[in-house]
């Protein structure tokens, strides 16, 4: 690609992935979440794939992504393990005052941050598997036609 | 810790195994016997979990659990039933027992089968996903959830089935996915319309609601159509050949269950969501379908050389038993006396039949793999005197073929004469087809054991030897569980079958569990 | 009761199927499948959706009067499910295009 599409890439990148953090970290507020957010990062992923190509030591990388998809499952997972002194997946967090714990009043209101449970982190957590998962699917099926077979 | 595991039996047998396929990757990291330590550990902590659901619903009669709530039995905040539901009663845990019973045999037994093999790591991980699927399929109580673990069996499957990635197990792989995302897509519309209609998604609470209308009987055709396609009965039985016979010879046993976990959510849908809707045209349909399995299963059977895809027709075939069990008792359902006098011992012999075939025809495929493994090819014609190296597997495989033809004292002839006898009662003539085909699957496997066990031993086979013991040792178990089935089937009937199929007759016990 | 939305699912769900009974190219058989997914994604949200109302945001609804939020979230569980299906059944297309140097499902046949 030219080094117009590079340069250009190279500075969306940034921007991108912070709009991708706050669709995640908005998710228990607007429409998004841990999904949309993470897949908007990944294309950043993509477009950076586009821009600059793929070399053979980038096999290293879906490693890393796919280390990383397990690490964001099992939070999620996790989390739910939480809940289990009521029930699995309670949001114990909600309503005690500590992390995201604030109870909000009945109405409109302006979005507040802190409100959710566990459900942010939640969001987080599926943000960072989305992101890695969908970025190490487009690096296997790009660099396998470049792997030797058996 | 006990009350514990009692209390959240369903949620740890669904969530342990997931969470237990995510960490793989990173357990595996210790090295390669932490890794299937770690496997094994996690699906017999599953089974525990089976067991005690088990014991749960036989003790309680059905229980539900709340995911999210502050109490597990507390699905109805506001008057009906808005959250997701795990909903468990004794047909649902007799199927995850036979699912995770089949995990831990296949999962000891790919140890070694697919030892050397690359990214096993995602083998063992997409294994337990596989569990998952099948354990939250049975226990959901929820018709989008089922919709989301269907779809969670199918991906991990299509997964397994092109594991070898080669260019036929590719297109098996793909075959089995187009097939079953349309069937999932079916659910989900006929989820969608039940839900237009009654703004619910529970299954107790929808079953409740239902009017029957003409959008419903839709819902119930896509439904019916998905679930039928989901245990590869006769007229969608496409995919099965080919991702039986292009699967890793474990996973094929394990895919027996997975169709299974379709079958359990055909009579969910049947007898409970639409229990209350005249049951004969469902129950003839049923048995339409299960005849047409049955023989034309059998029949394809008998013409195929590749020893896998043989057995595959074969599960067809024997689907079509089950069918016929359960079909008769929905046929017969509105009727009190005709239920009592042979309805219930039909469904009794169908669901006795789900366990016997799961154990036979995941033994069957698992010898099919020790074959492959030995003998290096799956066609038959280049198979002989395999007795002569193989003689644990030879014996194993008697066993497993006695059993799926129905020869007493094997568990097949147990579960087959209950059904032969109470749908002669029914009606003479589908009893009558079901021994033929029994006849037929017979001089089809003394076909594959003239071909493959005896004749002379080739030289290269003959350098070959036994399959060691990590690989026979789960055959036994499944082995040993036959014969014990075969010799003790009252036993068995009153542990696990009866609760079963009187948890599927009680509609009402169904509903009321969450409303 | 038939209005635009329904004519577009019945639409869509046709000519996905269509596409995945007629066409022998696996790329279009997977494309036929997703434009199932979207029929009967946009059979749900239309299922959901109240005549006049707003998007079921709390924060920024200004009347009470708001479409259903439980189709909106079956239909993103959806979309996330078929993101994971089209996944996989392209890489499957790849495989069997490295095969077979096609990716028309008959050529298999004339191969062998």
């Amino acid at each position: 690609m030219s080094a117009i599409v590079k340069t250009v890439s190279a500075f969306m990148t940034v921007p991108m992935m912070i709009f991708g953090l706050y669709v995640i970290l908005h998710g228990h507020l607007t429409p998004g979440g841990g999904f949309p957010g993470g897949a908007v990062m990944a294309t950043a992923v993509a477009m950076l794939i586009a821009a600059f190509g793929l070399s053979q030591s980038d096999a290293r990388k879906k490693d890393a992504f796919s280390l990383f998809e397990s690490i964001g499952l099992l939070a999620f997972i996790a989390m739910a393990f939480v809940g289990l002194q009521s029930t699995f997946f309670a949001n114990v967090l909600a309503g005690h005052g500590w992390i995201f714990g604030s109870s909000v009043s009945y109405g409109p209101n302006p979005g507040y941050l802190e409100t959710g449970g566990v459900i942010p982190i939640m969001n987080f957590a599926v943000g960072i598997e989305v992101f890695a998962a969908l970025s190490a699917v487009m690096l296997a099926i790009m660099l396998h036609r470049r792997e030797k077979h058996d | 810790m006990a009350v514990l595991f009692y209390q959240h039996s369903a949620a740890f047998a669904v969530a342990v195994p997931l969470a237990a396929a995510f960490a793989v990757p990173l357990v595996a990291k210790l090295g390669k016997a932490a890794r299937n330590a770690f496997v094994v550990l996690a699906v017999v902590f599953t089974q525990i979990m089976s067991w005690l659901m088990f014991q749960r619903s036989s003790a309680e009669g059905g229980f539900i659990y709340t995911l999210g709530a502050s109490v597990p039995s507390l699905a109805s905040p506001a008057g009906f039933p808005v959250r997701i539901v795990l909903h468990i009663d004794a047909l649902s845990a007799f199927m995850a027992v036979i699912s995770t019973t089949l995990a831990f045999v296949v999962s000891v037994y790919s140890f070694r089968y697919m030892k050397g093999r690359k990214s096993l790591d995602k083998y063992f991980a997409l294994l337990l996903v596989m569990t998952a699927g099948m354990t939250g399929l049975v226990t959901t109580g929820d018709l989008f959830n089922m919709f989301v673990f269907l779809e969670l069996l199918s991906v991990s499957s299509a997964g397994m089935i092109g594991y070898y990635g080669k260019g036929e197990s590719a297109e098996a792989a793909f075959k089995y996915m187009t097939v079953s995302s349309i069937g999932a897509l079916m659910v989900l519309f006929a989820a969608g319309m039940l839900y237009s209609q009654y703004n619910l998604l529970n299954i107790a609470g929808l079953a409740d609601a239902i009017q029957f209308s003409f959008i419903d009987r839709i819902a119930l055709v896509l439904l019916f159509a998905a679930f039928a396609l989901k245990c590869g009965a006769v007229p969608m039985h496409m995919w099965v050949s080919d991702s039986y016979g292009e699967a890793p010879a474990p996973v094929s046993a394990f895919l027996v269950v997975a169709s299974q976990a379709g079958l359990y959510a055909l009579f969910r849908i049947a007898f409970t969501l639409f229990g209350g809707l005249s049951a004969a045209v469902m129950g003839w349909g049923m048995i339409t379908l299960g005849m047409l399995s049955m023989f034309i299963g059998v029949t394809m059977a008998m013409f195929q050389k590749d020893i896998k895809r043989l057995m595959a027709y074969h599960a067809v075939s024997q689907t079509g038993y089950m069918l016929l069990g359960i079909g008769v008792g929905l046929a017969v359902l509105s009727s009190p006396v005709a239920l009592e006098t042979f309805g219930i011992s039909a469904m009794e012999g169908g669901l006795f039949h789900v366990i016997n075939h799961a154990l036979y025809k995941g033994l069957l495929f698992l010898t099919a793999g020790a074959v492959i493994y030995r003998a290096g090819t799956r066609n038959l014609n280049n198979m002989s005197g395999l007795a002569h190296s193989m003689p644990v597997t030879t014996v194993l495989f008697i066993i497993g073929a006695l059993s799926i033809a129905g020869l007493p004292p094997f568990n097949g002839f147990a579960s087959k004469i209950v059904i032969y006898e109470s749908v002669f009662m029914f009606n003479p003539l589908l009893s009558v087809i079901a021994m033929l085909v029994s006849i037929l699957t017979l001089a089809s496997f003394v076909k594959v054991f003239y071909s493959a066990f005896t004749g002379p031993a080739d030289r290269s086979i003959k350098k070959a030897g036994e399959v060691p013991a990590v690989m026979w040792i789960p055959m036994g178990i499944l082995a040993v569980l036959i014969i014990a089935f075969g010799l003790a089937p009252d036993t068995v009937m009153n542990l696990f079958v009866r609760p079963a199929v009187h948890a599927l007759l009680n509609q009402a016990g169904y509903i009321g569990g969450v409303i | 009761m038939i209005d635009a939305q329904m004519l577009a699912v019945v639409a869509l769900v046709t000519l996905g199927l269509s596409a995945v009974v007629f066409r022998k190219n696996m790329i279009k058989i997977v494309m036929g499948i997703s434009v199932i997914g979207s029929g009967v994604n946009l059979f749900l949200v239309s299922m959901g959706y109240r005549e006049g109302s707003t998007a079921p945001i709390f924060t920024a609804s200004r009347n009470a009067w708001m479409s259903l939020p439980t189709p909106q979230a079956l239909t993103l569980t959806s979309i996330v499910i078929s993101l994971a299906v089209t996944a996989l059944m392209l890489s499957f297309a790849v495989l069997f295009y490295e095969k077979y140097g096609s990716i028309d499902t008959t050529k298999r046949r004339l191969k062998q």
